[in-house]
């Protein structure tokens, strides 16, 4: 079958849906690929890579013609248009908000898949665009954040006096507010964020942040990853939270999006109370803004000097490596969806995945999926209780002084059979005995530093010295004993192999070991 | 001053230099004077025993002297023909085979022992013991030396009853003693050594692929063992305390390596892993895993500033050390922070992996231990499972019903990308399935480890050759 990669056509857009490395990722999946001249340019892919990498190059038409279109943004009217009957779109739609289009899909019988729609589970992160334009999107936030912010995120002590690091509070630790702390604490600012989900405070954490901890405001742990709506308690002290941080804060990320809409979480009053010269960026301003002030697509200074940023467009701002992720998406996704790797596309609707994302098949609309059980943090075990793991414990105790008492009385026993023995025994026997215990003990704690990395090298080197038994044979060898001497002589020569074969294979290994060169 | 006391004196002085020479081992920096320090101990002790062989000769001194140049001229032919021939990833190998030296002469100067000197029990006893240890550390070091070198299947043996027959040779050999201690014959002593044989053909036989260390530990103690035994018939201190310094070797050698894999040591000896039983969770957690190409992976290692690789016995298999050497090499000159993790099982020896890598000159000091390196895993940026299964098993830490629970692991999957190199989705040498395989965090590398990390060097060199 044949794979479209269309030129987006939304004004702006810089995103392509497929990379030269993407497009031989397709090719490798038994399908041919038509890309759309220029398709990339934008995103700093040219005709020729694609070409190198095995696409054909063709105008629109060609490109919106194939068995299967895939794009990043919704296909406008005139693209629908263009789909042969029964070809497979798979791009972004928001089939929620977009039931028109879903529609126009179904009645030209196309397969609609929704990058939008995929379910939120571990399984499908691999194809998640959301996680992906996020996470590009959260990085770019703390760019646009520096460029506003008159100041160095990191703190410098110079010559000519010192510079605080720049306090960034971020809202929101999904995946691009996440990236955003990761991005901002690697450009040296101290880092604060805030989750109404406690479960997020490791994660946090892990990326150099410092979770703002407020009890009051934050909720229980929540079953499909999204955060549940608040009580109004909880929003209230949420509310006081985003205050008090955003007043200490140069730079206030907010990335609260929750389905498509944005809640407020910065209020008019709140931005009042910032430092002039501090910035806001709205990663929330496609779904109206989190801040009261935000311009979706502009940049807006309040009366005191704060800087709004509602660029809508941030993943775009890095069209290279958004263009290249989004790419990797499809492939998995392709991937998935072509079992035999042969090309040909085979959807199972069984499947919780594919189904999820099917928003039109057949000339059926599949729109909404059933809802998906997931977890984003397991749930709590059904651990035993208190009582019973004291009892347990308890019963640990007991049973291992029992253990260690029926021991002791095993030391003993054998202690006192030792001594009976070794009185009836002559005493060079004892002698020879003495030696030889304290030899065990001895080489006890003489081996019990040798480090792992040279226990091959111990073996080796054990192996020779235990060819010593060669002494024994050796004085056996001059016996006038026909039988005897012949025995000593294949002893000793056997141990004999021992002895050299060990050291020089030991040698030869202790060679090899080399110190990095300083 | 007799010769037989200018001969004990030198014993003394060999013995102190074996100590010194196995506590020279203990670290790098001494190991090669460790080495040293044997060689000279054991050349001082020869040239005594030598010297006392001559003067108490029973027959011409000349014959004497020939047969014993004859026997340094097979020993250090051989000896030194195997030495500088073996292959690293042979060692297992070549130690087993040389245990079963050390096993044979126990016997024979055992029987020799009994053809010379005259009867009394406590000597008797010694006698019995030596051979029995001998017989068992010879035959058992055999057919290790044919499982590890692929000679016959290293799958474990499973006779019916298995346990009840070497309780049944242990008693019969006792039943044996009885009987020599009563007549001072030689038929029940060979009767005996015959049932040590089988007893030590047996109890490897028993024991599967995977717990190979354990076993090659073991046996290294049972060598030691032996000799010990040997010098306690002889009266001889030198072989008493060698014997003991390697018996004691051994045995720490074989706790270290049960206490890697969380398992008693009779359980390992008694045979096959998992067999009492625990092997319902065989079939264990499904799900989808991800497959990488090894382009994608050089693309992940490129970017990565931290890079944990862990070896396992399969990089071994396909001697898949050397490029793996040129990999580190080429991401350390990239300014990638790049170290090793080493489990104390992995391979078929203990160290096993430390060998192969210096072979393939990767700097020691790179090369950590599963405790050094455990913690670093949550700052990793990449680790590449290479060849390991059972070491890097999450379920060992998290699934308490598992056969491998309690049994610590290297914890790569807190690691932001694992990349696990794998022949095909089979399980390991416990026979459970790897969760790890199925984390959002892992992806999988299939096909030869050798080809695919030539390719992941092949794919940095063009990436480097576009960059430039």
């Amino acid at each position: 079958m044949r794979i479209g990669v269309p030129a987006e056509t939304r004004a702006g857009e810089r995103l392509v849906a497929a990379s030269p490395a993407s497009v031989a990722g397709l090719i490798k999946l038994g399908y041919d690929v038509t890309v759309e001249s220029s398709a990339g340019t934008q995103a700093s892919f040219l005709d020729e890579q694609y070409v190198a990498a095995g696409a054909t190059l063709g105008d629109a038409a060609a490109a919106w013609s194939a068995d299967i279109v895939t794009c990043v943004n919704s296909p406008a009217d005139a693209d629908v248009a263009r789909l042969t009957t029964g070809a497979t779109l798979v791009s972004m739609m928001s089939p929620q908000s977009n039931p028109a289009l879903v529609e126009a899909l179904n009645a030209r019988s196309v397969t609609a898949l929704a990058l939008d729609a995929v379910p939120r589970i571990s399984r499908a992160q691999a194809i998640d665009v959301l996680s992906t334009l996020s996470n590009v999107a959260g990085y770019r936030a703390v760019i646009e954040a520096a460029e506003q912010y008159g100041g160095m995120f990191t703190g410098q002590v110079t010559a000519a006096g010192k510079t605080a690091p720049a306090t960034v509070f971020i809202i929101g630790a999904g995946v691009a507010g996440l990236a955003a702390i990761g991005a901002a604490s690697s450009l040296g600012a101290q880092v604060r964020a805030f989750d109404v989900r406690p479960e997020v405070a490791e994660q946090i954490e892990s990326m150099g942040g410092v979770f703002v901890s407020a009890p009051e405001a934050q909720q229980e742990v929540s079953a499909d990853g999204y955060a549940k709506p608040l009580t109004q308690e909880q929003q209230d002290a949420a509310m006081r939270v985003y205050a008090a941080e955003a007043a200490k804060a140069d730079v206030v990320i907010t990335t609260a999006l929750v389905r498509g809409t944005a809640p407020t979480t910065i209020t008019a009053e709140m931005v009042a109370g910032m430092r002039p010269g501090s910035v806001v960026v709205d990663l929330a301003a496609s779904g109206g803004g989190n801040c009261e002030l935000t311009v979706p697509g502009e940049v807006v200074t309040s009366d005191n000097g704060v800087t709004i940023v509602g660029y809508t467009d941030l993943t775009s701002r890095m069209p290279r490596h958004t263009s290249q992720l989004f790419g990797t998406n499809i492939v998995h996704l392709m991937a998935l969806l072509t079992p035999a790797k042969d090309g040909v596309l085979a959807l199972d609707l069984d499947d919780q995945v594919q189904r999820g994302m099917t928003v039109a098949h057949a000339g059926e609309i599949l729109w909404p999926p059933p809802p998906v059980a997931v977890s984003a943090a397991p749930a709590a075990p059904q651990g035993p209780s208190e009582e019973e793991l004291v009892a347990q414990a308890l019963a640990a105790h007991e049973s291992a002084q029992r253990k260690a008492r029926r021991r002791s009385i095993g030391y003993g026993l054998g202690a006192v059979a030792a001594l009976l023995l070794l009185s009836v025994a002559d005493s060079a026997t004892v002698q020879h005995l003495t030696v030889f215990a304290l030899a065990v003990i001895v080489g006890f704690y003489v081996i019990s530093n040798v480090k792992h990395s040279l226990h091959t090298p111990l073996m080796s080197q054990t192996n020779a010295i235990s060819g010593i038994i060669l002494v024994g044979a050796l004085l056996q060898i001059g016996s006038s004993n026909a039988v005897v001497s012949t025995l000593a002589f294949i002893a000793a020569a056997v141990a004999s192999i021992n002895i050299f074969g060990g050291f020089l294979v030991t040698y030869r290994m202790l060679g090899m070991f080399r110190k990095d060169a300083p | 001053m007799t010769l037989t006391s200018l001969a004990q004196a030198t014993y003394v002085v060999a013995a102190v230099l074996f100590v010194l020479s196995l506590a020279g081992l203990s670290k790098q920096e001494t190991a090669r004077r460790g080495n040293m320090l044997g060689m000279v101990g054991m050349v001082l002790a020869l040239a005594a025993t030598v010297v006392l062989a001559l003067d108490v000769s029973e027959r011409s001194v000349l014959v004497t002297a020939l047969l014993i140049a004859c026997v340094f001229a097979i020993g250090a032919s051989v000896g030194i023909w195997r030495a500088r021939t073996v292959e690293m990833t042979q060692m297992p190998e070549l130690i087993a085979i040389l245990h079963s030296f050390v096993g044979l002469a126990a016997v024979l100067v055992g029987v020799n022992s009994h053809l010379t000197e005259s009867a009394d029990a406590v000597h008797q006893v010694e006698v019995f013991l030596g051979i029995f240890i001998g017989a068992v550390t010879f035959t058992g070091s055999i057919v290790a030396y044919l499982k590890l070198s692929a000679k016959i299947k290293s799958n474990p043996l499973m006779l019916p009853g298995r346990n009840l027959l070497n309780l049944g040779a242990i008693l019969a050999s006792a039943g044996l003693l009885a009987w020599y201690l009563a007549s001072h014959s030689i038929v029940p002593l060979l009767l005996m050594t015959v049932i040590a044989l089988a007893l030590g053909v047996h109890l490897v036989a028993a024991i599967g692929g995977g717990d190979m260390p354990v076993v090659v530990s073991m046996l290294n103690s049972y060598s030691g063992w032996a000799a010990a035994a040997a010098g306690l018939m002889l009266s001889n201190d030198l072989l008493i305390v060698t014997g003991a310094l390697v018996g004691s070797s051994g045995a720490i050698l074989s706790y270290l390596m049960c206490k890697a894999m969380n398992r008693a040591f009779l359980s390992v000896i008694l045979g096959g892993f998992g067999a009492e039983g625990g092997k319902a969770a065989a079939a264990g957690p499904e799900g989808e895993h991800r497959e990488v190409s090894a382009t994608e992976v050089a693309d992940m290692l490129a970017a990565a500033r931290s890079v944990v690789i862990v070896p396992g016995y399969g990089m071994a298999v396909a001697k898949a050390q050397y490029p793996v050497a040129d990999l580190v090499d080429k991401l350390r000159a990239h300014g990638v922070t790049v170290r090793f993790g080493v489990h104390p099982v992995a391979g078929r020896l203990p160290g096993h992996m430390n060998v192969l890598l210096a072979e393939a000159r990767v700097p020691y000091d790179i090369v950590l231990e599963m405790d050094e390196i455990n913690d670093d895993f949550p700052e990793t940026d990449v680790v590449l499972v290479i060849g390991a299964n059972d070491v890097v098993n999450p379920s060992a830490l998290e699934d308490p019903g598992s056969p491998l629970a309690g049994m610590p692991v290297l914890e790569v999957w807190k690691a932001a990308q694992c990349i696990v190199f794998k022949r095909s989705m089979a399980t390991g040498y416990a026979g459970v399935q790897n969760p790890l395989f199925f984390r959002e965090n892992s992806a999988m590398l299939f096909g030869d480890a050798k080809t695919q990390v030539e390719e992941i060097l092949t794919a940095l060199r063009v990436g480097e050759g576009a960059s430039a």
